[in-house]
């Protein structure tokens, strides 16, 4: 049962964020009264990648040529702690949440001092952007968790499993808010509209884009691809929020799938009806993520220690 | 002071203009309130000849002057001090004929010797500088952009452009043609063919036919409401609101395929010549393309509504790169971009065209921003919509007419001067004849050349994220001004 699990896990990490974006391509081209392109095209732009040379700038140092291995494996290996399949993680360890959320930090810093490395005024705005954005997405994060680990009184990361059935209405309500939330990070973790625009060609105004500008071929596939099993992790942890646990396998491993693409659908239905913020504006909506984290963590305290 | 009066694309004697000193006619231009729309010199064997286009919008005539420089003489006092209408122009001349304005305060190469440009510096700890181009993502022209910044907050914009710089005026000179005169400037193709072809025409004193003029009329909103359809479209597709992207850019192919099956060319290349237009607009067609408006209108002011009815699209719009009118006038803005900053300019109806006197248009109340841009394109795509409609069932009471006649040969000693809307603005174009009747000198200015530098202010104190946003309303060309 584990080993299964184990091995899904791996499976989905690895394969399951081509398809996400694929899905959201094509329900991108949909709205846009267009037929667009197979949802294998994630795919098979990363294999074509993958056969292509690097070129590195002779003005980087060590740090652009290691940094999307680094990039790649610390994505992978977060993956590791979180929650994927049915809130099965393959390292279940005491507050791995923490684990989690530093291993990622430890990622986005080598994405920003490779950006910085290739000393391009576009690579240094994106990463000072990027930057700026994760320190205020990240006490919201912590708070969530925090709370969710309070209410379980459960230190691992799969406390959060259970929110939904064990507190009835009350559980709802917060689940609810909580799934918002994360959703809203996972807009901002993952540069969709409206904090960034992927599909833009103005380096002035993108965000993650303009940090990769200068990575090719292999880096390029590898930093594609991370920033694909990040989405696929926030959306499992999503995921895992909202499905109880006490299905029987077969559903779980349904319900789990389902909800991607339905969480993959409405992300490419929000990016097709509304316009991006403007850059100053961002931060307004960054801290309606933190809002509603202060909210999750208020509802926790009220209920455990009464008015 | 001497001057003589013209109409729009009429012909004068270049002997008649007259000639006055240059300090006087510096005193003159430096308090005038007419706008100057061409300011060109001419080589006159050991002096310069500076001819200077003013336009009286009220009374719609155009007032020349000139004056002759000896070429010893290496400068003369600037006017732009005193007027900075004339800040462009006097770049120019000085680089195409090296003679100094004097306390010209921004006195930089324009096209030529780029390596020589002295980039204005901002100094200070938390200053920092972006180079954008001259090679860009996508597929847009070159030029290159200087930006200095604090944080994401632009204090300064530098704009350096020239990069495709062909010689036109002088290739003009030399081998005139349809041909060349709609290939400077490809997204304007109509109406620089129609401004080259109404020079010629009136050099060499030929009269076309009231359907040629129409037909040519007809074409140049088409190209305005491509355009414009385009423009809005890529408008929101710099905003990432994906919808309107693409609607836009499917309703823009509608006008477009309309265009081809007038002319052959989606952009109506071929379609004007030299004595009227190569191809006619039979009942026909002309049902089709009133079909094919009406079709346009609904889905444009469907989309246009939908999207201005969004939030999001709004507050990236609203108070975007604002520039107030008073500026715009200083700095002379001309055409769309003159009219979305509230300076109420249209040479169509300034100069009283006879098609289109009788088009009483509503006015618009501009409110200087990114959102006053988008709006005045869907204004103009309303009306270029009636327009085109009207100009159709005029063209029945033409029918039985020549669609092109003979020309005949130019006439020596000749000034001429074409004043044409293109969808950007007042496109000028001025040529001048010798003695034996041949082409002496070519002059174009777009109105891209007037209207670079409101860019460069629409953008201070604005976040450098919304640069692109700016650029875009503005759309300005880069190869009409590096000509």
């Amino acid at each position: 049962m584990n080993i299964l699990f184990t091995l899904l896990n791996i499976l989905i990490l690895l394969f399951a964020p081509f398809f996400v974006l694929g899905i959201i391509k094509k329900t991108k081209a949909f709205w846009g009264a267009r037929k667009g392109v197979s949802i294998f095209q994630p795919l098979y732009d990363t294999v074509k990648l993958f056969k292509k040379n690097r070129v590195i700038s002779s003005q980087t140092s060590w740090i652009f040529d290691f940094a999307p291995c680094v990039i790649f494996t610390t994505t992978l290996f977060a993956g590791l702690f979180a929650p994927i399949l049915g809130g099965y993680s393959i390292i279940n360890i005491e507050c791995s949440f923490v684990v989690f959320s530093y291993i990622l930090g430890l990622n986005k810093f080598f994405a920003l001092i490779s950006a910085l490395d290739c000393a391009s005024s576009f690579e240094g705005m994106g990463a000072s952007r990027e930057a700026c954005f994760t320190t205020i997405v990240e006490p919201a994060f912590f708070m969530i968790l925090g709370s969710a680990i309070v209410l379980s009184g459960n230190l691992s990361f799969s406390s959060i499993l259970n929110l939904i059935s064990q507190t009835g209405s009350f559980g709802i309500l917060l689940v609810a808010i909580i799934c918002v939330s994360l959703f809203i990070m996972l807009l901002i973790e993952c540069s969709r509209v409206p904090v960034d625009d992927p599909t833009t060609h103005l380096e002035l105004t993108m965000i993650h884009e303009v940090m990769i500008l200068d990575n090719s071929g292999v880096d390029l596939a590898l930093i594609t691809w991370a920033s694909g099993i990040k989405m696929v992790i926030l959306m499992s942890l999503i995921t895992n929020f909202i499905i109880p646990t006490n299905l029987s396998n077969g559903y779980i491993i349904l319900a789990f799938f389902a909800s991607l693409v339905i969480l993959s659908i409405i992300l490419a239905t929000l990016e097709s009806a509304i316009a991006r913020l403007r850059m100053s504006h961002v931060f307004e909506f960054i801290f309606v993520m933190n809002s509603l984290a202060l909210v999750v963590a208020s509802l926790v305290a009220v209920r455990i220690y009464g008015v | 002071m001497d001057n003589c009066v013209i109409n729009n694309n009429k012909r004068v004697n270049l002997l008649e203009i007259p000639t006055v000193e240059i300090e006087k006619l510096r005193s003159y231009l430096s308090v005038s309130n007419l706008r100057p729309i061409s300011f060109f010199g001419s080589d006159w064997g050991s002096a310069v000849k500076l001819f200077v286009a003013l336009a009286d919008d009220e009374r719609g005539e155009i007032i020349l002057c000139s004056s002759l420089i000896d070429k010893s003489i290496k400068s003369y006092e600037s006017i732009t001090k005193d007027n900075y209408q004339y800040h462009m122009f006097e770049r120019e001349f000085f680089e195409q004929f090296r003679i100094e304005p004097l306390g010209h305060p921004w006195l930089k190469p324009v096209r030529k010797n780029l390596n020589d440009y002295e980039f204005f510096q901002m100094e200070g700890e938390e200053l920092h500088e972006v180079a954008v181009g001259p090679i860009h993502a996508g597929v847009i022209e070159p030029g290159h952009f200087r930006f200095s910044c604090q944080g994401e907050k632009v204090y300064n914009l530098e704009i350096m452009l020239g990069y495709q710089h062909r010689n036109c005026e002088s290739l003009m000179v030399k081998n005139p043609s349809n041909q060349l005169a709609e290939s400077i400037c490809g997204d304007s193709t109509i109406a620089y063919n129609l401004a080259y072809s109404q020079v010629i025409e009136e050099l060499s004193d030929t009269k076309i036919t009231n359907k040629a003029k129409i037909i040519r009329r007809i074409a140049l909103e088409m190209e305005r409401i491509a355009i414009h359809i385009g423009d809005l479209g890529a408008i929101l597709g710099d905003i990432a609101y994906l919808m309107g992207k693409e609607v836009f850019a499917t309703t823009r192919t509608l006008v477009i395929n309309t265009m081809l099956e007038i002319s052959g060319s989606r952009f109506g290349r071929g379609l004007i010549v030299e004595g009227g237009v190569n191809f006619d607009i039979d009942k026909k067609l002309s049902e089709k393309i009133s079909a094919m408006l009406d079709n346009v209108k609904k889905t444009v002011e469907k989309m246009t509504k939908a999207a201005l009815s969004s939030s999001t699209v709004m507050s990236r719009l609203e108070k975007t790169g604002s520039l107030s009118t008073e500026t715009a006038q200083q700095i002379n803005l001309v055409g769309l971009m003159g009219r979305a900053f509230g300076v109420n300019l249209d040479s169509r109806f300034d100069f009283l065209d006879e098609f289109y006197k009788d088009f009483k248009l509503k006015p618009f109340i501009a409110t200087n921003d990114a959102y006053s841009r988008f709006r005045i394109r869907y204004k103009e795509i309303i009306d270029s919509i009636f327009i085109v409609k009207k100009l159709l069932q005029k063209l029945e009471e033409f029918k039985n007419e020549e669609i092109k006649v003979q020309m005949n040969p130019l006439i020596p000693n000749g000034f001429a001067l074409s004043v044409v809307e293109a969808w950007r603005g007042e496109l000028v174009h001025a040529a001048t004849t010798n003695e034996q009747g041949q082409l002496s000198r070519y002059k174009i200015k777009d109105p891209s050349f007037n209207n670079w530098f409101g860019l460069a202010l629409a953008l201070r104190n604005n976040g450098i994220s919304d640069f692109p946003l700016c650029n875009k309303g503005f759309d300005l060309s880069y190869c009409g001004f590096d000509l």
